[in-house]
């Protein structure tokens, strides 16, 4: 007793008149990730390519869809910076264009996936028991599911191609990995000694979901997104390459890669190839770095 | 040992969970964690539950609350059943009873304010209807565990263990319950703070009349503070008394070798040590008889067929053991 009024008295005496502002865990991780110099390198890196393709107006005056039918397979010229193609089209506007629909698809899919597998593994790892066992068993049957028929399918079915196909197409098969892990945070989080305060103290499922589960699995998530996103660029890229992607009127970074496969193309046209390469190139390691800062930074103890 | 006066009463608890095994996920038999206990509360009364890791004190403790589904028995508060009540009469009595965790870096929501923990009940209850009304009662609630209101609108990661725990016991506090259940709430704490969290717990059970079920391993910890004292081996409590009368002269050989291992702070002191035997055996498939036979220095042959009947061998001091039959 004697202890605690000591304690009482010292608190008392700590109490400042205007106490600094307190940091909040989401504040100290984005401040974490911003003293990592490699992260801040992929978001600068990647911000860079997210503008010159929204703003591509800004560098080039060609349009990538009309071609300059005087100038076909022109070298790297002061009037086309990276040459033309064999129809006359700038390559420049076309890789600058073309990573309209790359980044898209990638961050649209992502989001996709996320938001499946947000909604899918929360129910499965929340509940748990026999409604855990049965989706879980249905996420092993989708893992499997070989999504380029599912491609060539619907591009037969439908008989067009477009991006947002694409976009639906890697959402739907691929949510079931986020869907796993977010189950997997769900049940360890279920657990946890705050989750079971709440339900003591008399909070509903939906307030624990919410308020106490969704927010601290929050991390999780965007670690994941990040990493996706750049493993749906290079998905996005293959399938351009193999003509499962976009129609080839639309540039797109896969599209140029695939136009210019040719023996001839590989050894006597760099300027050609190597511009989309290494933007795909650019652009997947940066995302990647950045999810590593963001995972750094969200859990510091998980530093490699 | 029924008795109308009591605040809680626990009849023949039973928690067992299943082991389920193969493809066709079939139970191949039950963990008997918690193994038919039963004990009363009275209001502000502090029950100490004390046993070594893994003999289901915790197990007890959730189980009253409705943490963890018992799978038998009963459990009485203030007279009625909870375990028959429905999910908003349940939510009721949620107010009536609360728990203070172990592990005082888990137990708080790491994204929530301190604030915002401790309102989180007021909203829910529709305790205090204005967010002024709100801070004022959090204010309070933090000066009663001896912490200053300014620190309200920092993170839980800016505190420590012992401030944390304080915190925890303000959210446990701040439905007005009649019961807290403690749940090893000083054994993740240093011994310096260890001595104010109880203290703070003493107090608060002289201003509030409380009632504690005090769970812990400690016994030295448990003597402090507890008025009766139930030592639970392998599910079951094997010996339950009054705190001076079981450290006087603990019954049960289990109690006996408990107590021989508490410190005496007196260097001259002799007592003889008991030393256990092997381990806790495993509770998916107890020893047949009384539970602690393999372990007991005074096992005879009885110890290992039959079950040792439940006995009151003085007025308050019960003990399950063949030796004193």
């Amino acid at each position: 007793m004697t202890l605690s009024t000591q304690v009482i008295a010292k608190t008392n005496l700590s109490k400042s008149p205007a106490p600094p502002k307190s940091k909040s865990p989401l504040r100290l991780s984005i401040e974490r990730f911003f003293r990592n110099p490699l992260a801040v390198a992929g978001l600068v890196i990647l911000l860079a390519i997210i503008f010159v393709t929204v703003f591509p107006q800004i560098f080039t005056h060609y349009s990538p869809s009309t071609p300059d039918i005087m100038n076909t397979d022109s070298p790297p010229s002061a009037m086309h910076p990276l040459g033309t193609d064999s129809s006359g089209y700038d390559y420049l506007a076309r890789d600058l264009y073309g990573g309209r629909v790359d980044l898209t698809v990638a961050f649209a899919a992502a989001f996709m996936t996320m938001f499946l597998g947000v909604i899918y593994g929360g129910i499965s790892g929340f509940f748990g028991g026999w409604v855990d066992t049965l989706m879980m068993r249905f996420v092993d049957i989708m893992l499997n599911f070989p999504f380029i028929s599912l491609i060539l399918v619907l591009e037969a079915i439908l008989n067009t191609s477009s991006q947002w196909m694409l976009v639906l197409v890697v959402g739907i098969t691929s949510w079931p990995g986020a869907a796993r892990l977010m189950r997997g945070v769900f049940l360890q989080m279920r657990e946890q000694d705050y989750v079971v305060g709440a339900q003591t103290i008399g909070a509903s499922k939906w307030r624990i979901i919410f308020r106490h589960m969704l927010p601290n699995s929050l991390s999780f998530l965007i670690v994941l997104v990040s990493f996706s996103v750049a493993s749906y660029v290079g998905l996005d890229a293959a399938l351009s390459f193999l003509g499962l992607g976009v129609p080839i009127s639309v540039p797109s970074w896969g599209g140029i890669l695939n136009s210019t496969t040719d023996y001839i193309s590989l050894k006597t046209e760099p300027y050609a190839w190597m511009p989309p390469a290494t933007l795909i190139v650019l652009t997947i390691l940066s995302v990647n770095f950045i999810g590593d800062g963001l995972r750094d930074a969200f859990d510091p103890q998980s530093k490699a | 040992m029924s008795d109308n006066t009591a605040l809680l009463s626990v009849r023949d608890l039973q928690k067992y969970f299943p082991i389920k095994r193969g493809l066709m996920q079939s139970t191949k038999g039950y963990v008997r964690a918690v193994d038919g206990v039963s004990f009363d509360v009275s209001p502000g009364e502090t029950f100490g539950l004390v046993g070594e890791s893994g003999c289901g004190k915790s197990t007890t403790g959730r189980s009253i609350l409705r943490l963890i589904e018992p799978t038998g028995g009963q459990v009485f508060f203030g007279g009625k059943d909870i375990r028959k009540l429905g999910r908003s009469s349940m939510r009721k009595m949620r107010q009536e009873m609360q728990i203070v965790f172990q592990d005082p870096y888990g137990s708080l929501n790491p994204r929530y304010t301190i604030k915002q923990t401790l309102e989180e009940p007021l909203i829910i209850h529709g305790m205090e209807r204005s967010s002024a009304a709100r801070t004022k009662k959090i204010a309070e609630l933090l000066e009663t565990v001896g912490l200053s209101p300014s620190r309200m609108n920092r993170y839980p990661h800016e505190f420590s263990g012992g401030q944390r725990q304080r915190i925890g016991i303000a959210r446990a506090l701040a439905v007005n319950p009649k019961l807290i259940i403690a749940d090893e709430p000083v054994s993740a704490l240093d011994v310096s703070v260890q001595s104010q969290v109880l203290n703070l717990l003493d107090d608060l059970q002289k201003q509030l009349n409380l009632a504690y079920v005090f769970i812990a391993h400690d016994l030295s910890v448990v003597k402090h503070i507890s008025d009766r004292i139930g030592v639970m081996y392998l599910g079951k409590i094997v010996e339950l008394s009054d705190a001076d009368d079981l450290y006087a002269e603990p019954l049960h050989p289990y109690s006996q070798a408990l107590l021989s291992a508490v410190p005496i702070p007196d260097p001259d002191a002799k007592r003889e040590r008991i030393i256990l035997q092997g381990d806790l055996p495993s509770p998916a498939n107890p020893p047949t008889g009384c539970p602690f036979h393999p372990r007991c220095k005074d096992a005879m042959d009885i110890c290992k067929t039959v079950t040792p009947q439940w006995k009151e061998v003085r007025p308050g001091h019960h003990v399950a053991c063949h030796l004193y039959h």
